[in-house]
């Protein structure tokens, strides 16, 4: 393709990967179509609150508020030059062109893209807990995003539970959240987790010092924190009014309104797979991640991938990513690029990614859990599946994989799709077949992404790619 | 699994672990037939577990009555078989006519097909409005075939195969057949490096990829893949107890014990030789014609589609019977989008061809002969 080829490049996602390449792309003469579920952009880190809002950055994003305003006004300034599209839901690709549903209009159109950068980001990683299911009990994510984009705290004493940097974060912002008391912060991980990881942490001090920061004003401000424990139970009758977690020894019940509940993230991968992306297991994310070589191309010619999309490697990186990604799409497709910032941003990766295996390692999945789950413990909440019954399912029926697993019980058929539950239903999965978890595979991806109505109105019929002569049966 | 390179000896050979290879080996097992099973993936991987689960005998064509019968029997006990139930539903299959010309070729099948004791029902008018009241305006009328039904092909068709490895047949997935010769007697059959198997009686049940067996032997058919487009609803309250099919053929759609909506019409994408997804167009013409058959639907959302990989033959009639160029070779292939209900039956056939060399329901109608201007003389 020569440099005067019109390139209609498209991006998933705004966050700041998408934000990123979309400014790249357009600081060389392109006008990517920048696509985002989301009425604002931002991403998950930097979602901003509907306009009206009058919070200030600094209440709203901490110590990130300057990156945050950054990344906003970087958006806001790239109105002219690209295509903007928000409250569009990607639920599909097919032949070259993806499918949007605009979520206010509830209409779907087809878009046709040339190079794609999929910057998708992720959504949380969920260990179930007895009485997960009952109200009051959120996602650390969802309880973050209640603080962030609502102003709207999930209870008044509130017991922030799982693993993860975003544990600590998430109690910070609470315990600073006027009118919430955090009872208390109940880790998974094992002090000698995170000591162990200090070491590849301090080539990155600004990440170590705003966590010892976050702990240390945790417990300046009297919240318990406590390492190495087993969440027992959530109890209640209507809503959560307790957790039962045990220090190994003992167990302890502590009352409380509400709980945030995760154990880090997982990346956010159905668009690619439906791009058919070849798909690796990734031992540091304790995933299958699509594969991508240091500047973000996948296995398929034309599509790119960036951020927490493509591993879970933090909102910096995920900024590098969507620039590295739009420099080799750029380079790709013969429009000249400045190479020393590409091996700039690429070693900046490959410190991130160090960075990021060590807080992998500092707050790492707990090993016992399948072991520990309970049979009668709810997994899918969507098909009401236990552990008991995929357990059941997998000695009675030799079922070994994850799409087996789900034909025969439901797992992963419901709403979500598996999102929620996939991962919890493959560690059992692995447990009961005595097999290391990747080999459990991973649940095909098929479109939508996410529901979408029956009634979607048509702006846009897709060009006649009909296939002859329909099969016809029942 | 075997590891070792040793020939294993077996009378019958089965290529293929969809409901007609599993049913054939289940169907051998109870003659006392000694039966390996060579299966690509997973048992019930391809069309046999993600088809839509229409178990209706009506609407087919008269020469497959016969074998829908004896597979509508099987299906009656098919929970004692395989032990499970399978979501296996006699619900009652409802053919809707939208036009007057469509009601008339469903008064002339009731006709035709009067001795097969189909019990249908016509409907129309005001009964129609009375039964069916979540029916869409579009409807004329339609005839109700009270004793077919509705199962879920995820449970039964991996189930069948279990209940055959029960039974005593040797069931080898993940592994696929590789290569097959004869040496003047028997077969030999390779998966791999490290499994060989001998068997004097082979039977071609490898779905839509039965081609290049039967080719190979001398026998090439028109077979060509084709792939339904599917897609499910999130659960809802039941208000659909049919399952439904249009008269002239487009959608069709039932409701599972879990409350979705399954729909099915339309073609899928294939890509590649083993996956098949659903397509935008057929999705969105399933969504428009969906809310206008059941005008429940409209506030309803699709939560996934998929396809699946089913070998069609021109006159949608599927291949059964013995090879006639190769002696010990049987076919039993090409269901052509209906081979779910007929699975069972097809399998006791295809038993009785390998030990008797005959059927006791008629099969001339699916000879592969009928192509012999596909087979090279
Ligand atoms: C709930 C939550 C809270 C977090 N909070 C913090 C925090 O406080 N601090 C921190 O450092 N990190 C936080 N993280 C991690 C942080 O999100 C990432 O490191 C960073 O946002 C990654 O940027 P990204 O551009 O890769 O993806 P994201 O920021 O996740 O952005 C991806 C965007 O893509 C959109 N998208 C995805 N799929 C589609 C589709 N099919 N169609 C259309 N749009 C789509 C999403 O709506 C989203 O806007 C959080 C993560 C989550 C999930
Ligand atoms: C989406 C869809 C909807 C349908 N709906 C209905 C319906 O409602 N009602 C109905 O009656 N029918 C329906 N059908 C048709 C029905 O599913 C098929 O006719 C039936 O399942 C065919 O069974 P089979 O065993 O011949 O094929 P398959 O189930 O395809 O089994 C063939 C098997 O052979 C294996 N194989 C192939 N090559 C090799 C090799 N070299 N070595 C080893 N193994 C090999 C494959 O892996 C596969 O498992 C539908 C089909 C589809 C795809």
């Amino acid at each position: 393709m020569t440099s005067t080829t019109p390139l209609q490049a498209v991006i998933v996602g705004a966050g700041p990967a998408g934000i990123r390449a979309a400014q790249t792309l357009a600081a060389h003469g392109l006008r990517p179509v920048l696509i985002d579920e989301a009425a604002r952009g931002g991403g998950q880190v930097y979602r901003r609150p509907p306009a009206h809002f009058q919070r200030p950055p600094r209440a709203l994003y901490g110590s990130q508020a300057a990156r945050a305003t950054a990344l906003h006004r970087t958006l806001d300034g790239l109105q002219a030059q690209i295509d903007y599209q928000s409250d569009s839901l990607v639920w599909n690709a097919e032949g070259g062109q993806l499918d949007l549903l605009h979520g206010p209009t509830q209409t779907t159109r087809t878009l046709r893209y040339g190079p794609l950068i999929v910057a998708s980001g992720a959504t949380d990683r969920v260990l179930p807990v007895p009485g997960w299911t009952l109200p009051g009990v959120y996602t650390l994510g969802a309880a973050q995003v209640a603080l962030k984009f609502q102003g709207c705290a999930i209870g008044r004493n509130v017991v922030l539970m799982g693993t993860g940097p975003l544990l600590y974060l998430v109690a910070c912002q609470y315990a600073r959240c006027a009118g919430t008391r955090v009872a208390a912060v109940l880790d998974t991980a094992r002090r000698a987790d995170q000591l162990a990881a200090v070491p590849a942490l301090l080539a990155e001090p600004a990440i170590l010092a705003r966590g010892l920061h976050c702990v240390a004003w945790l417990r300046a401000h009297g919240v318990p924190i406590h390492r190495g424990i087993r969440p027992v139970r959530v109890q209640g009758d209507a809503r959560v009014s307790a957790v039962v977690w045990s220090d190994g020894a003992q167990q302890h019940r502590l009352a409380c309104d509400a709980i945030g509940l995760g154990h880090g993230l997982r990346s956010e991968t159905q668009l690619a797979d439906l791009l058919d992306c070849r798909f690796v297991w990734s031992p540091a994310e304790h995933a299958h991640l699509p594969a991508h070589d240091a500047a973000g191309r996948s296995s398929v010619p034309g599509v790119y991938l960036a951020g927490d999309g493509a591993g879970i490697m933090g909102a910096d990186a995920a900024e590098c990513a969507g620039e590295r990604a739009a420099l080799a799409l750029l380079a790709d497709h013969g429009r000249a690029v400045d190479g020393a910032r590409a091996r700039q941003l690429e070693r900046r990766l490959g410190q991130l990614r160090r960075v990021g295996q060590a807080l992998a390692r500092a707050f790492p999945l707990p090993a016992d859990w399948a072991a520990q789950a309970p049979d009668a413990l709810l997994l899918c909440r969507c098909e009401n599946i236990t552990a008991g019954q995929l357990r059941a399912c997998a000695r009675e029926t030799g079922a070994d994989e994850m799409n087996r697993l789900k034909a025969l019980t439901r797992i992963g058929m419901g709403r979500c799709q598996g999102r929620i539950c996939a991962l919890a239903g493959a560690e059992i999965l692995a447990q009961a077949t005595g097999r290391p978890v990747e080999q459990v595979g991973r649940l095909r991806g098929q479109a939508p992404i996410k529901p979408i109505p029956l009634h979607l109105q048509t702006q846009q019929v897709a060009d006649g790619t009909d296939a002859a002569a329909p099969p016809r049966d029942e | 699994m075997s590891s070792s390179s040793r020939i294993i000896a077996t009378d019958v050979a089965i290529v293929g672990g969809g409901i007609v290879g599993a049913s054939a080996a289940l169907a051998l097992r109870r003659k006392g037939v000694d039966v390996l099973l060579l299966e690509h993936d997973l048992c019930g991987a391809r069309a046999s577990g993600v088809n839509y689960g229409g178990v209706r005998r009506q609407g087919r064509p008269l020469s497959q009555l016969p074998l829908a019968q004896r597979a509508h029997q099987i299906w009656a006990d098919l929970p004692a078989l395989i032990g499970t139930d399978g979501e296996y539903l006699r619900s009652g299959h409802f053919k809707i006519a939208r036009s007057q010309a469509d009601l008339q070729a469903l008064e002339s099948y009731q006709a035709l097909s009067r001795d097969f004791d189909l019990g249908l029902e016509l409907l129309s008018g005001a009964s129609l409005r009375q039964r069916c009241p979540w029916l869409g305006s579009h409807a004329l009328g339609g005839s109700l075939c009270p004793q077919d039904g509705q199962a879920n092909p995820r449970l039964v068709s991996p189930a069948l195969a279990r209940a055959a490895q029960r039974a005593g047949a040797r069931i080898h997935e993940r592994t696929p057949l590789d290569e097959v010769l004869h040496d003047g007697r028997q077969f030999l059959l390779r998966s791999g490096r490290h499994l060989q198997v001998r068997a004097p009686v082979l039977l071609n049940c490898a779905g839509a990829w039965a081609g290049a067996l039967a080719a190979q032997f001398g026998e090439a058919v028109p077979l060509r893949s084709g792939h339904p487009a599917m897609a499910v609803t999130e659960p809802l309250p039941m208000f659909l107890p049919w399952s439904l099919g249009v008269e002239g053929g487009s959608i069709y759609c039932r409701q599972a014990a879990r409350g979705n909506l399954v729909l099915g019409g339309g073609s899928g994408l294939a890509l590649d030789a083993e996956r098949a997804r659903s397509q935008r167009s057929a999705i969105a013409a399933l969504a428009v014609q969906a809310i206008e058959l059941l005008p429940a639907l409209r506030n309803a959302h699709f939560i996934r589609t998929w396809s699946g990989t089913e070998g069609y033959l021109p006159d949608h009639q599927p291949v059964l019977c013995q090879s006639r160029r190769r002696p010990g070779l049987i076919h039993g292939f090409g269901f052509s989008g209906a081979g779910f209900q007929l699975g069972p039956a097809v399998g006791e056939v295809l038993a009785e061809l390998a030990c008797d060399g005959r059927s006791s329901t008629p099969i001339e109608a699916f000879a592969i002969e009928r192509f012999a201007a596909h087979i090279p003389t």
